[in-house]
Protein backbone atom coordinates (compact mmCIF):
# COMPACT_ATOMS: atom_id res chain seq x y z
CA UNK A 1 0.00 0.00 0.00
CA UNK A 2 1.19 3.10 -0.90
CA UNK A 3 0.91 5.99 1.34
CA UNK A 4 0.45 10.00 0.06
CA UNK A 5 2.37 10.99 3.49
CA UNK A 6 5.89 11.18 3.83
CA UNK A 7 7.15 9.06 7.35
CA UNK A 8 9.71 10.98 9.74
CA UNK A 9 12.45 10.21 11.34
CA UNK A 10 11.82 9.09 15.19
CA UNK A 11 12.15 11.88 17.63
CA UNK A 12 15.05 11.56 19.50
CA UNK A 13 13.65 11.67 23.07
CA UNK A 14 16.91 11.22 24.88
CA UNK A 15 17.73 14.76 22.89
CA UNK A 16 14.56 16.00 24.13
CA UNK A 17 13.41 16.82 27.08
CA UNK A 18 12.33 14.15 29.94
CA UNK A 19 8.74 14.61 30.97
CA UNK A 20 9.78 13.88 34.75
CA UNK A 21 12.62 16.93 35.88
CA UNK A 22 12.10 17.90 39.26
CA UNK A 23 13.79 21.08 39.28
CA UNK A 24 10.90 22.66 37.11
CA UNK A 25 8.41 21.98 39.74
CA UNK A 26 5.34 22.04 37.48
CA UNK A 27 6.19 18.86 35.42
CA UNK A 28 6.34 16.93 38.87
CA UNK A 29 2.56 16.04 38.78
CA UNK A 30 1.80 16.89 35.18
CA UNK A 31 4.71 13.75 33.91
CA UNK A 32 3.21 11.16 32.69
CA UNK A 33 4.62 8.00 35.08
CA UNK A 34 3.93 5.52 32.68
CA UNK A 35 5.95 4.99 29.32
CA UNK A 36 4.61 6.02 26.05
CA UNK A 37 3.56 3.61 23.96
CA UNK A 38 5.17 3.71 20.58
CA UNK A 39 3.32 3.79 17.16
CA UNK A 40 6.05 1.26 15.20
CA UNK A 41 4.38 2.32 12.00
CA UNK A 42 3.26 5.71 11.74
CA UNK A 43 -0.18 5.73 10.01
CA UNK A 44 -1.44 8.75 7.84
CA UNK A 45 -2.97 10.11 10.96
CA UNK A 46 0.26 10.72 12.20
CA UNK A 47 2.36 11.77 8.59
CA UNK A 48 -0.54 13.83 7.75
CA UNK A 49 -1.04 17.53 9.18
CA UNK A 50 -2.66 20.72 8.52
CA UNK A 51 -1.78 23.47 5.69
CA UNK A 52 -2.31 26.60 6.42
CA UNK A 53 -2.76 28.59 3.22
CA UNK A 54 -6.61 29.38 3.67
CA UNK A 55 -5.64 31.44 6.98
CA UNK A 56 -5.73 35.13 6.80
CA UNK A 57 -3.02 36.63 7.70
CA UNK A 58 -3.01 40.52 8.41
CA UNK A 59 -0.97 42.96 7.10
CA UNK A 60 1.04 43.42 10.50
CA UNK A 61 0.26 39.76 11.60
CA UNK A 62 4.30 39.56 11.91
CA UNK A 63 5.08 43.34 12.71
CA UNK A 64 4.49 43.87 17.00
CA UNK A 65 5.49 46.88 16.90
CA UNK A 66 2.86 47.77 14.33
CA UNK A 67 0.18 44.83 15.43
CA UNK A 68 -1.00 46.45 18.63
CA UNK A 69 -1.12 50.19 18.26
CA UNK A 70 -3.34 52.07 20.59
CA UNK A 71 -5.45 54.63 18.80
CA UNK A 72 -5.71 58.47 20.39
CA UNK A 73 -3.33 60.13 22.79
CA UNK A 74 -1.53 57.41 23.71
CA UNK A 75 -0.60 56.06 20.20
CA UNK A 76 2.57 55.57 19.37
CA UNK A 77 5.35 52.64 19.40
CA UNK A 78 6.69 50.17 21.69
CA UNK A 79 9.07 50.81 24.18
CA UNK A 80 12.09 48.75 24.11
CA UNK A 81 14.80 47.62 22.24
CA UNK A 82 14.04 47.11 18.01
CA UNK A 83 14.63 44.24 16.61
CA UNK A 84 13.96 41.81 13.90
CA UNK A 85 13.91 38.44 14.29
CA UNK A 86 14.39 36.01 11.43
CA UNK A 87 15.58 32.45 10.25
CA UNK A 88 14.94 29.65 8.42
CA UNK A 89 12.47 26.20 9.22
CA UNK A 90 14.66 23.68 7.95
CA UNK A 91 14.28 19.63 8.17
CA UNK A 92 16.98 17.46 9.90
CA UNK A 93 18.36 16.85 6.11
CA UNK A 94 18.68 20.80 5.57
CA UNK A 95 16.09 21.16 3.44
CA UNK A 96 13.17 24.31 3.82
CA UNK A 97 10.15 23.51 5.00
CA UNK A 98 8.12 26.40 3.28
CA UNK A 99 4.42 27.23 3.37
CA UNK A 100 4.70 26.29 6.93
CA UNK A 101 3.25 28.26 9.96
CA UNK A 102 5.27 30.06 12.38
CA UNK A 103 3.55 31.64 15.58
CA UNK A 104 5.20 33.66 18.39
CA UNK A 105 4.49 34.91 22.13
CA UNK A 106 6.03 36.92 24.34
CA UNK A 107 6.15 39.53 27.23
CA UNK A 108 6.59 43.37 26.51
CA UNK A 109 10.21 45.44 27.44
CA UNK A 110 9.96 44.67 31.37
CA UNK A 111 8.73 40.95 31.59
CA UNK A 112 4.80 41.92 31.47
CA UNK A 113 2.10 39.58 29.30
CA UNK A 114 -0.84 41.38 28.13
CA UNK A 115 -2.66 37.82 30.16
CA UNK A 116 -5.39 38.35 32.35
CA UNK A 117 -3.23 35.57 34.41
CA UNK A 118 -0.25 37.16 34.42
CA UNK A 119 -0.10 39.95 37.29
CA UNK A 120 3.51 41.03 37.52
CA UNK A 121 4.52 44.74 38.64
CA UNK A 122 6.21 46.09 35.92
CA UNK A 123 3.36 47.61 33.67
CA UNK A 124 1.51 46.82 30.20
CA UNK A 125 2.69 48.66 27.05
CA UNK A 126 -0.26 50.65 25.74
CA UNK A 127 1.11 49.57 22.57
CA UNK A 128 2.34 46.21 22.72
CA UNK A 129 0.38 43.19 22.48
CA UNK A 130 3.09 40.62 22.00
CA UNK A 131 1.48 37.94 19.49
CA UNK A 132 2.69 37.27 16.20
CA UNK A 133 2.51 34.38 13.34
CA UNK A 134 4.17 34.05 9.73
CA UNK A 135 3.56 31.36 6.59
CA UNK A 136 7.48 30.36 6.07
CA UNK A 137 8.55 31.65 1.97
CA UNK A 138 9.27 29.11 -0.50
CA UNK A 139 12.80 29.19 0.84
CA UNK A 140 11.48 28.17 4.54
CA UNK A 141 12.38 31.89 6.06
CA UNK A 142 10.14 33.59 8.16
CA UNK A 143 10.62 37.03 9.33
CA UNK A 144 9.21 39.07 12.73
CA UNK A 145 9.94 42.87 13.56
CA UNK A 146 9.27 43.18 17.91
CA UNK A 147 10.77 44.75 20.91
CA UNK A 148 13.33 42.08 22.57
CA UNK A 149 10.99 40.68 25.76
CA UNK A 150 12.40 41.30 29.38
CA UNK A 151 13.03 38.32 31.47
CA UNK A 152 10.67 37.89 34.83
CA UNK A 153 10.17 35.77 38.29
CA UNK A 154 8.26 32.99 38.31
CA UNK A 155 7.51 31.05 41.53
CA UNK A 156 9.58 27.95 41.46
CA UNK A 157 12.57 28.52 43.42
CA UNK A 158 12.42 31.68 45.86
CA UNK A 159 14.28 33.69 43.65
CA UNK A 160 13.67 32.25 39.72
CA UNK A 161 13.89 34.11 36.72
CA UNK A 162 13.36 33.53 33.14
CA UNK A 163 15.51 34.21 30.90
CA UNK A 164 14.55 37.06 28.35
CA UNK A 165 12.36 33.95 25.88
CA UNK A 166 10.12 34.33 22.86
CA UNK A 167 7.92 31.29 22.45
CA UNK A 168 8.19 29.89 19.38
CA UNK A 169 5.42 27.26 17.61
CA UNK A 170 5.78 25.40 14.53
CA UNK A 171 3.83 22.94 12.15
CA UNK A 172 5.89 21.47 9.87
CA UNK A 173 4.84 19.19 7.01
CA UNK A 174 3.08 17.16 9.99
CA UNK A 175 1.85 16.38 13.26
CA UNK A 176 4.62 14.60 13.29
CA UNK A 177 6.78 17.64 12.97
CA UNK A 178 4.68 20.15 15.14
CA UNK A 179 6.78 22.13 17.85
CA UNK A 180 6.71 24.40 20.49
CA UNK A 181 9.89 25.86 21.96
CA UNK A 182 11.58 29.15 22.86
CA UNK A 183 13.83 31.13 21.71
CA UNK A 184 16.46 32.65 24.29
CA UNK A 185 18.78 35.53 23.18
CA UNK A 186 22.88 35.01 22.47
CA UNK A 187 24.98 35.71 26.15
CA UNK A 188 22.13 36.27 27.97
CA UNK A 189 23.39 35.31 31.46
CA UNK A 190 20.43 33.74 32.56
CA UNK A 191 20.00 31.16 30.36
CA UNK A 192 22.09 28.83 32.57
CA UNK A 193 20.42 29.37 35.80
CA UNK A 194 17.04 28.41 34.65
CA UNK A 195 14.84 25.66 35.15
CA UNK A 196 13.63 25.31 32.24
CA UNK A 197 16.26 25.56 29.80
CA UNK A 198 17.70 23.00 32.26
CA UNK A 199 15.33 20.50 31.38
CA UNK A 200 17.42 19.76 28.71
CA UNK A 201 19.93 17.52 29.56
CA UNK A 202 22.91 18.03 26.65
CA UNK A 203 24.46 21.76 26.42
CA UNK A 204 23.84 21.62 22.61
CA UNK A 205 20.30 20.69 22.72
CA UNK A 206 20.24 24.42 24.58
CA UNK A 207 22.16 25.73 21.40
CA UNK A 208 19.31 24.97 19.29
CA UNK A 209 17.36 27.51 21.05
CA UNK A 210 19.77 30.32 21.00
CA UNK A 211 19.30 32.95 18.76
CA UNK A 212 22.16 34.60 17.27
CA UNK A 213 22.86 38.30 17.05
CA UNK A 214 22.95 39.32 13.21
CA UNK A 215 24.56 42.30 12.16
CA UNK A 216 24.15 41.81 8.48
CA UNK A 217 20.24 41.78 8.50
CA UNK A 218 20.24 44.30 11.14
CA UNK A 219 18.67 47.95 9.77
CA UNK A 220 21.16 51.22 10.76
CA UNK A 221 19.99 53.74 12.65
CA UNK A 222 16.42 51.46 13.26
CA UNK A 223 16.53 47.96 14.26
CA UNK A 224 19.17 45.31 15.27
CA UNK A 225 18.26 41.75 14.13
CA UNK A 226 18.54 37.72 15.56
CA UNK A 227 18.58 34.88 13.34
CA UNK A 228 16.99 31.80 15.18
CA UNK A 229 16.77 28.57 12.38
CA UNK A 230 14.69 26.16 13.60
CA UNK A 231 14.85 22.54 12.73
CA UNK A 232 12.09 20.38 12.16
CA UNK A 233 12.03 16.53 12.19
CA UNK A 234 13.52 15.25 8.72
CA UNK A 235 10.67 13.81 6.34
CA UNK A 236 11.72 10.56 4.50
CA UNK A 237 10.31 8.96 1.39
CA UNK A 238 9.19 5.65 1.65
CA UNK A 239 9.68 3.39 -1.62
CA UNK A 240 9.32 0.05 -0.18
CA UNK A 241 6.22 -0.42 2.06
CA UNK A 242 4.01 -3.19 2.03
CA UNK B 1 26.49 32.47 8.79
CA UNK B 2 24.97 33.52 11.94
CA UNK B 3 22.76 30.29 12.52
CA UNK B 4 23.05 28.36 15.51
CA UNK B 5 22.90 24.96 13.40
CA UNK B 6 25.65 23.67 13.38
CA UNK B 7 24.77 20.72 15.02
CA UNK B 8 24.65 17.22 13.75
CA UNK B 9 24.83 13.99 15.24
CA UNK B 10 27.05 10.84 14.50
CA UNK B 11 24.96 10.47 10.69
CA UNK B 12 25.30 14.07 9.74
CA UNK B 13 21.85 14.53 10.06
CA UNK B 14 20.83 18.15 11.99
CA UNK B 15 19.35 17.41 15.50
CA UNK B 16 15.67 18.47 15.73
CA UNK B 17 15.34 22.09 17.60
CA UNK B 18 14.81 21.20 21.20
CA UNK B 19 10.73 21.60 23.04
CA UNK B 20 10.48 23.91 25.39
CA UNK B 21 6.85 24.15 27.70
CA UNK B 22 4.24 26.37 25.60
CA UNK B 23 4.24 27.78 29.67
CA UNK B 24 1.40 29.63 31.43
CA UNK B 25 0.71 32.38 29.40
CA UNK B 26 0.40 30.42 25.90
CA UNK B 27 -3.13 31.59 25.03
CA UNK B 28 -1.73 35.18 24.08
CA UNK B 29 0.02 33.64 21.34
CA UNK B 30 -2.49 30.64 20.41
CA UNK B 31 -5.82 31.48 21.89
CA UNK B 32 -6.52 35.06 21.82
CA UNK B 33 -9.87 35.09 23.18
CA UNK B 34 -9.13 32.94 26.41
CA UNK B 35 -5.76 35.84 27.17
CA UNK B 36 -8.48 38.16 27.08
CA UNK B 37 -7.00 39.34 23.50
CA UNK B 38 -8.88 40.74 20.64
CA UNK B 39 -8.98 38.44 18.15
CA UNK B 40 -6.80 38.60 14.94
CA UNK B 41 -9.25 39.07 11.00
CA UNK B 42 -8.84 35.01 11.59
CA UNK B 43 -7.98 32.65 14.15
CA UNK B 44 -7.39 28.45 14.78
CA UNK B 45 -9.86 27.72 16.82
CA UNK B 46 -12.52 25.00 17.94
CA UNK B 47 -15.09 25.24 15.69
CA UNK B 48 -13.75 22.54 13.03
CA UNK B 49 -17.75 22.02 11.29
CA UNK B 50 -19.37 24.61 10.42
CA UNK B 51 -23.17 24.24 9.45
CA UNK B 52 -23.12 22.43 6.26
CA UNK B 53 -20.46 19.90 7.08
CA UNK B 54 -21.28 16.38 5.77
CA UNK B 55 -21.35 14.28 8.80
CA UNK B 56 -22.86 13.32 11.94
CA UNK B 57 -22.04 16.77 14.22
CA UNK B 58 -21.02 16.00 17.21
CA UNK B 59 -18.93 17.94 20.38
CA UNK B 60 -15.44 16.61 21.94
CA UNK B 61 -15.13 17.87 25.47
CA UNK B 62 -12.94 17.09 28.48
CA UNK B 63 -10.98 18.27 31.17
CA UNK B 64 -7.08 17.45 31.91
CA UNK B 65 -5.90 16.58 35.45
CA UNK B 66 -2.97 16.27 36.91
CA UNK B 67 -1.33 13.45 39.22
CA UNK B 68 -3.23 15.16 42.34
CA UNK B 69 -6.55 15.22 40.54
CA UNK B 70 -6.89 18.77 40.04
CA UNK B 71 -8.01 20.51 36.64
CA UNK B 72 -4.83 21.74 34.81
CA UNK B 73 -6.59 25.22 33.83
CA UNK B 74 -3.96 26.06 31.92
CA UNK B 75 -3.57 23.36 28.83
CA UNK B 76 -4.03 24.09 25.17
CA UNK B 77 -5.16 21.26 22.93
CA UNK B 78 -4.76 20.58 19.64
CA UNK B 79 -7.13 17.96 17.41
CA UNK B 80 -6.30 16.35 14.38
CA UNK B 81 -9.11 14.00 12.47
CA UNK B 82 -10.39 12.40 9.10
CA UNK B 83 -13.63 13.81 7.80
CA UNK B 84 -16.85 12.24 8.03
CA UNK B 85 -15.39 9.66 5.17
CA UNK B 86 -12.00 9.32 6.58
CA UNK B 87 -9.95 11.62 4.07
CA UNK B 88 -7.73 14.41 5.85
CA UNK B 89 -8.66 17.67 4.41
CA UNK B 90 -4.62 19.31 4.60
CA UNK B 91 -6.35 22.65 4.10
CA UNK B 92 -7.67 24.74 6.58
CA UNK B 93 -9.89 27.00 5.71
CA UNK B 94 -12.48 28.65 7.90
CA UNK B 95 -14.70 29.91 5.12
CA UNK B 96 -15.18 26.24 4.33
CA UNK B 97 -17.56 23.57 5.93
CA UNK B 98 -14.89 21.67 7.92
CA UNK B 99 -11.35 21.85 8.41
CA UNK B 100 -9.12 18.78 9.94
CA UNK B 101 -7.46 20.97 12.98
CA UNK B 102 -8.32 22.89 15.66
CA UNK B 103 -7.22 24.08 18.99
CA UNK B 104 -8.91 24.52 22.33
CA UNK B 105 -8.40 25.20 25.52
CA UNK B 106 -9.32 24.39 29.46
CA UNK B 107 -9.20 28.00 30.65
CA UNK B 108 -13.05 28.24 31.31
CA UNK B 109 -14.64 25.63 32.68
CA UNK B 110 -12.19 23.40 32.58
CA UNK B 111 -13.15 21.33 29.48
CA UNK B 112 -11.68 21.91 26.04
CA UNK B 113 -14.68 21.85 23.68
CA UNK B 114 -14.56 21.34 20.07
CA UNK B 115 -17.41 21.14 17.84
CA UNK B 116 -16.48 18.76 15.04
CA UNK B 117 -17.96 15.77 12.87
CA UNK B 118 -17.25 12.57 14.11
CA UNK B 119 -14.39 10.97 11.73
CA UNK B 120 -14.53 8.06 9.44
CA UNK B 121 -12.36 5.07 9.33
CA UNK B 122 -8.43 5.63 8.26
CA UNK B 123 -6.69 2.80 6.47
CA UNK B 124 -3.44 0.97 8.21
CA UNK B 125 -2.07 -1.01 5.40
CA UNK B 126 -5.15 -2.24 4.47
CA UNK B 127 -6.62 -2.67 8.07
CA UNK B 128 -9.18 0.34 8.77
CA UNK B 129 -8.22 1.94 12.03
CA UNK B 130 -11.56 2.96 14.38
CA UNK B 131 -12.51 6.46 13.95
CA UNK B 132 -10.30 7.98 15.79
CA UNK B 133 -9.12 11.98 16.63
CA UNK B 134 -5.39 12.86 17.31
CA UNK B 135 -4.94 15.26 20.23
CA UNK B 136 -1.82 17.07 21.41
CA UNK B 137 -1.48 18.45 24.86
CA UNK B 138 0.56 21.66 25.39
CA UNK B 139 0.75 23.28 29.12
CA UNK B 140 3.23 24.99 32.19
CA UNK B 141 5.05 21.72 33.18
CA UNK B 142 4.89 19.54 30.16
CA UNK B 143 8.46 19.82 28.67
CA UNK B 144 7.27 18.40 24.78
CA UNK B 145 3.48 17.87 24.24
CA UNK B 146 1.54 14.77 24.86
CA UNK B 147 0.12 13.27 22.02
CA UNK B 148 -2.91 10.85 22.11
CA UNK B 149 -5.88 9.73 20.86
CA UNK B 150 -9.71 9.69 21.67
CA UNK B 151 -11.93 6.34 20.14
CA UNK B 152 -15.21 6.55 20.50
CA UNK B 153 -17.21 4.13 22.83
CA UNK B 154 -20.55 3.72 20.33
CA UNK B 155 -17.80 2.01 17.94
CA UNK B 156 -17.20 -1.13 19.62
CA UNK B 157 -17.03 -3.40 16.75
CA UNK B 158 -14.15 -1.25 15.32
CA UNK B 159 -12.31 -0.25 18.26
CA UNK B 160 -11.79 -4.15 18.77
CA UNK B 161 -9.94 -4.22 15.48
CA UNK B 162 -8.14 -1.41 15.65
CA UNK B 163 -3.92 -2.08 15.03
CA UNK B 164 -2.77 1.34 16.81
CA UNK B 165 -5.31 0.66 19.94
CA UNK B 166 -4.32 -3.05 20.04
CA UNK B 167 -0.58 -2.04 19.95
CA UNK B 168 -1.46 -0.88 23.55
CA UNK B 169 0.17 -3.30 25.62
CA UNK B 170 -2.07 -3.14 28.62
CA UNK B 171 -6.17 -4.44 27.91
CA UNK B 172 -6.86 -2.43 30.82
CA UNK B 173 -5.20 0.97 29.82
CA UNK B 174 -6.72 0.82 26.03
CA UNK B 175 -9.70 2.24 28.15
CA UNK B 176 -8.37 5.07 28.83
CA UNK B 177 -8.51 6.29 25.69
CA UNK B 178 -12.55 5.41 24.58
CA UNK B 179 -14.40 8.75 24.74
CA UNK B 180 -17.74 8.18 26.77
CA UNK B 181 -20.98 9.56 24.64
CA UNK B 182 -23.29 11.35 27.24
CA UNK B 183 -25.99 14.03 26.93
CA UNK B 184 -25.53 16.94 24.43
CA UNK B 185 -26.77 19.84 23.84
CA UNK B 186 -28.39 19.72 21.18
CA UNK B 187 -25.51 17.15 19.36
CA UNK B 188 -24.05 13.81 21.02
CA UNK B 189 -21.18 14.98 22.75
CA UNK B 190 -18.13 12.55 23.57
CA UNK B 191 -16.29 13.61 27.20
CA UNK B 192 -12.93 12.34 26.78
CA UNK B 193 -10.88 13.43 30.32
CA UNK B 194 -7.04 13.51 30.46
CA UNK B 195 -5.49 12.14 32.89
CA UNK B 196 -1.75 12.98 32.76
CA UNK B 197 -0.18 10.84 35.39
CA UNK B 198 -1.25 8.43 38.27
CA UNK B 199 -4.34 6.21 38.45
CA UNK B 200 -6.18 5.81 34.85
CA UNK B 201 -3.45 7.61 33.52
CA UNK B 202 -4.13 8.32 29.68
CA UNK B 203 -2.12 6.42 27.15
CA UNK B 204 0.35 8.52 25.25
CA UNK B 205 2.12 7.98 22.10
CA UNK B 206 5.26 8.16 20.69
CA UNK B 207 5.57 8.51 16.96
Amino acid sequence: MSHKYPSFLPRDRSWQPAQYTPGYKTSVARSPSQALVSIQRASDSERSGPVFDGLEIGQYDNDLLMNFRTEGEQAGLPIGERIIMHGQVIDQFGKPVPNTLVEMWQANAGGRYRHKKDNYLAPLDPNFGGVGRFITDADGRYHFRTVRPGPYPWPNGVNTWRPAHIHVSVMGPSISTRLITQLYFEGDPLIPLCPIVQVLKDPEAVETMIARLDMTMSKPMDCLAYRFDIVVRGALQTYFEE
Amino acid sequence: MYSQYKLQDDSGLLRETASQTSGPFVHIGLALEIAGFESRSDEIWQDLAKEGAKGEHIELVGHVYDGNGEAVHDALIEIWQADSDGNYVANFDNKQPFSGFGRSACALDGDFHFHTVKPGQVGFYGKPMAPHVSLAIFARGINLHLQTRAYFDDEPEANAECPILNSVPSVERRKTLIAKKEQGDGKPRYRFDIYLQGDNETVFFDF
